[in-house]
C-alpha cells in the first residue's frame, strides 16, 4: 500500500503515544515499590527498599506463584490437547453441527467471568456435590483456557492447508505418524503462543477463581486481592508485580523469536 | 522441510502392516473424527453445559426469605423482579454503556498500532512491538486497576501532571471505570487485531496500490472486509470482559454498580442464588444476542 512519509510517521507517533499509555501505569508501579510513602502519592517522597525486602521474605507471596504456577501448568497442558483436538476435527472435517461446536469452545470466555464463575460453582457444589478445592480450580481454568489455543492451531491449521498430510498418507504414513512428523512441527509455534496466552489467562484469572477455589488455597491474584487494600502491605504487592513483568518477558520474547523463525520460512 | 520426508517413508510402510488399527483409522474419517471430538465435547458439555443448565434452573428456584434454604419449586418470581424493577435496568444501561464505551475505546486504540506492528514496522521492529504489547497482560489485572487508583487519587500522577493546566481528576467513578477497563483489555484487542491485519497478504495491497487505489481506498475495500473477524473477536473479549466486571468496579468504580456487583452480592451478602442465578441471564442474553448478530458475518469461524 502506498503511504505517505506523513502517514508512516503520524501511525509511527500514534504507536508510541498508545505504548507511553501501556507503560505510564507500570512505570507508576515499579516508581510505587520503590516510594516510602504507602499512600502511593506522586511524586515519590523518596527511595527505599524497605518493600523489596520484605516481599523476598513473603512466604505468603512465594507459595500464592508457586499455586498459580502449578495450577496454570495443568490448566495450560489441558486445554493444549483438547483445543488441538478440536480444532483438528473442525478444520479437516465436515458435520452436523460444526457451528454449534465452535460456539461451545467459544462460550466459557464470551460469557462473563461472574456467569462462569457463579455456574461452575453451582455445578461442583450444588450439583456434584464435589469440594472445591485445586482440582475443580483446574478443571474451571481449563474450560475456558481451550479457546486459546483453539484458535491459535485453528489459525495455523487453516493457513497451512492439508497438501502435506494428505501427501504422507499417500506416501503411507498411518494417522499418528503423519501428526507426530508433518502435523506437529506445522503447529509447534502456534501450540507454543496458544499455550503462552492460556497460561497467562489462567495465571491472572480472579473472578471464576473465586468462585472455585477451595478455602485452603491461596493462588496469587488472591493473595494480591487479599493484601491490596492493607496499606502496609500494597507497596509489597507492587514489587511482586514488576517481579512478575520482568521474569514475563523471558518466556514471551522466547515464543516471539520462535515463532518469527517458522515465518520467516513461509 | 525435506530431510523427514526421506526419513519418514520407510518406517510408516512397515506401519501399515504392523499397526492395524492406525490404518484402520486412516480408512475411517468417521471414527477418526469421533476420536477427536469426544474428547473435548465431552469436557465442555459435561462441566459447561451442564453447569450452564443448572443455572438456568436455579433461576427459576426461589430462597425462603427467613432461612435463606433454597426452594425447589418452580416461579417466575425472579425473572419477574430483575424484569421489571427500575434498578435493574438503569443498571443493566449503565453496563452495557460502559462495556460498548471501553470496546469503542479499545478498538480506536487498538486499530492503529495493529496496523503499524503489520504492515508498517521492519520486522525487527515488528518483533519486539509484540513483545512491548504482550509484556503488560503479566502484570495482573489487581495491580494495573490498582495503579489507576494510584494514578486518580488526589495527590496521584494525573492531577500532578493536569494540574498546571487547569484540569482535574476524574475520580474515581464512570470515567475512571472506562479509563482503566480499556487499559486493562486493550492487549486482548491488539492481539487478535494485529493477527488479522497480518493475515491480508501484502500483495493485495500492492496490488490495490498498483491499480491506483488511495490508501484510504485500499483500507476501504481491501483491508477492512478482511478485518472485521478480528476486530469482531477483539471487541468480544473487550465487551463481555468488561460486561461481567465486578472487582475494577469496586477499586475504582466509585460508588456505582455494574450488573457483575449485583450477582456477587446476591451470592455473598445476600446468599440468593437463584436471584444471582436471574440476573446473571442479563449479560448471558445480552452476550447471546451479539453472538448471534457476528454469526451471521462468519466472524465466530475465524475467531
Amino acid at each position: 500500500m502506498i503511504l505517505s512519509r506523513r502517514v508512516r510517521w503520524l501511525l509511527a507517533g500514534t504507536t508510541v503515544l498508545i505504548l507511553a499509555f501501556m507503560y505510564l501505569p507500570l512505570l507508576v508501579v515499579v516508581a510505587n515499590s520503590f516510594n516510602p510513602n504507602q499512600a502511593m502519592t506522586w511524586p515519590p517522597d523518596g527511595f527505599t527498599l524497605e518493600w523489596w525486602q520484605r516481599a523476598a521474605q513473603s512466604e505468603g507471596a512465594r507459595d500464592a506463584v508457586l499455586t498459580s504456577v502449578r495450577v496454570a501448568l495443568i490448566a495450560t497442558g489441558v486445554a493444549l490437547v483438547l483445543g488441538t483436538l478440536l480444532s483438528l476435527a473442525l478444520q479437516r472435517f465436515e458435520f452436523f453441527g460444526k457451528s454449534s461446536v465452535n460456539l461451545l469452545v467459544i462460550l466459557p470466555i464470551a460469557l462473563p467471568g461472574i456467569v462462569t464463575g457463579i455456574a461452575l460453582n453451582n455445578a461442583f457444589t450444588g450439583i456434584l456435590d464435589v469440594q472445591l478445592s485445586i482440582f475443580t480450580l483446574v478443571v474451571a481454568h481449563a474450560t475456558f483456557c481451550i479457546v486459546t489455543v483453539f484458535n491459535n492451531v485453528q489459525a495455523r491449521l487453516r493457513r497451512t492447508g492439508s497438501s502435506l498430510e494428505e501427501a504422507s498418507a499417500d506416501l503411507g504414513a498411518g494417522v499418528w505418524t503423519t501428526f507426530r512428523l508433518v502435523t506437529f512441527p506445522q503447529l509447534r509455534s502456534a501450540l507454543l503462543a496458544g499455550g503462552l496466552l492460556a497460561f497467562a489467562l489462567s495465571f491472572d484469572e480472579i473472578i471464576v477463581t473465586t468462585f472455585t477455589v477451595g478455602a485452603g488455597t491461596t493462588t496469587l491474584p488472591i493473595w494480591i486481592l487479599s493484601n491490596l487494600f492493607r496499606p502496609n502491605q500494597a507497596p509489597v504487592v507492587n514489587v511482586v508485580a514488576v517481579v512478575l513483568i520482568i521474569v514475563s518477558i523471558v518466556p514471551i520474547w522466547l515464543a516471539q523469536r520462535l515463532s518469527g523463525d517458522t515465518d520467516g520460512r513461509r | 522441510m525435506t530431510s523427514p520426508s526421506t526419513t519418514v517413508a520407510t518406517p510408516a510402510r512397515a506401519g501399515v502392516a504392523t499397526r492395524p488399527f492406525s490404518s484402520f483409522l486412516s480408512r475411517h474419517p468417521r471414527l477418526r473424527l469421533t476420536f477427536l471430538l469426544s474428547a473435548p465435547l465431552l469436557w465442555l458439555v459435561l462441566i459447561y453445559v451442564v453447569a450452564l443448565a443448572a443455572l438456568l434452573v436455579t433461576a427459576l428456584w426461589t430462597t425462603d426469605a427467613f432461612t435463606g434454604e433454597i426452594q425447589r419449586t418452580w416461579s417466575l418470581d425472579n425473572i419477574r423482579t430483575v424484569l421489571t424493577e427500575s434498578l435493574y435496568r438503569t443498571v443493566t444501561l449503565r453496563t452495557l454503556g460502559v462495556a460498548a464505551a471501553v470496546t469503542v475505546i479499545d478498538l480506536l486504540l487498538a486499530l492503529p498500532i495493529a496496523f503499524f506492528m503489520s504492515k508498517v514496522a521492519s520486522p525487527r521492529a515488528r518483533r519486539m512491538l509484540v513483545v512491548a504489547v504482550l509484556t503488560p497482560l503479566w502484570a495482573s489485572y489487581l495491580v494495573k486497576a490498582f495503579a489507576w487508583r494510584s494514578l486518580l487519587s488526589t495527590g496521584g500522577l494525573v492531577e500532578w501532571v493536569a494540574e498546571p493546566f487547569g484540569i482535574q481528576t476524574p475520580g474515581y467513578g464512570l470515567v475512571a471505570l472506562v479509563i482503566t477497563m480499556s487499559y486493562i483489555w486493550l492487549p486482548y484487542v491488539i492481539l487478535p487485531i494485529y493477527a488479522g491485519f497480518e493475515r491480508v497478504p501484502d500483495s493485495l495491497l500492492e496490488a490495490s496500490g498498483d491499480l491506483g487505489g488511495s490508501a484510504g481506498q485500499t483500507i476501504r475495500h481491501v483491508v477492512m472486509p478482511m478485518l472485521v473477524p478480528a476486530i469482531i473477536a477483539g471487541s468480544i473479549f473487550s465487551f463481555s470482559l468488561t460486561l461481567g466486571d465486578y472487582i475494577a468496579v469496586n477499586i475504582v468504580g466509585g460508588t456505582n454498580q455494574m450488573l457483575g456487583n449485583l450477582v456477587y452480592t446476591n451470592v455473598g451478602a445476600a446468599n440468593n442464588l437463584p436471584l444471582a442465578a436471574a440476573i446473571a441471564l442479563i449479560p448471558i442474553t445480552i452476550m447471546i444476542v451479539f453472538l448471534a448478530a457476528v454469526k451471521r458475518t462468519g466472524a465466530l469461524e475465524n475467531l
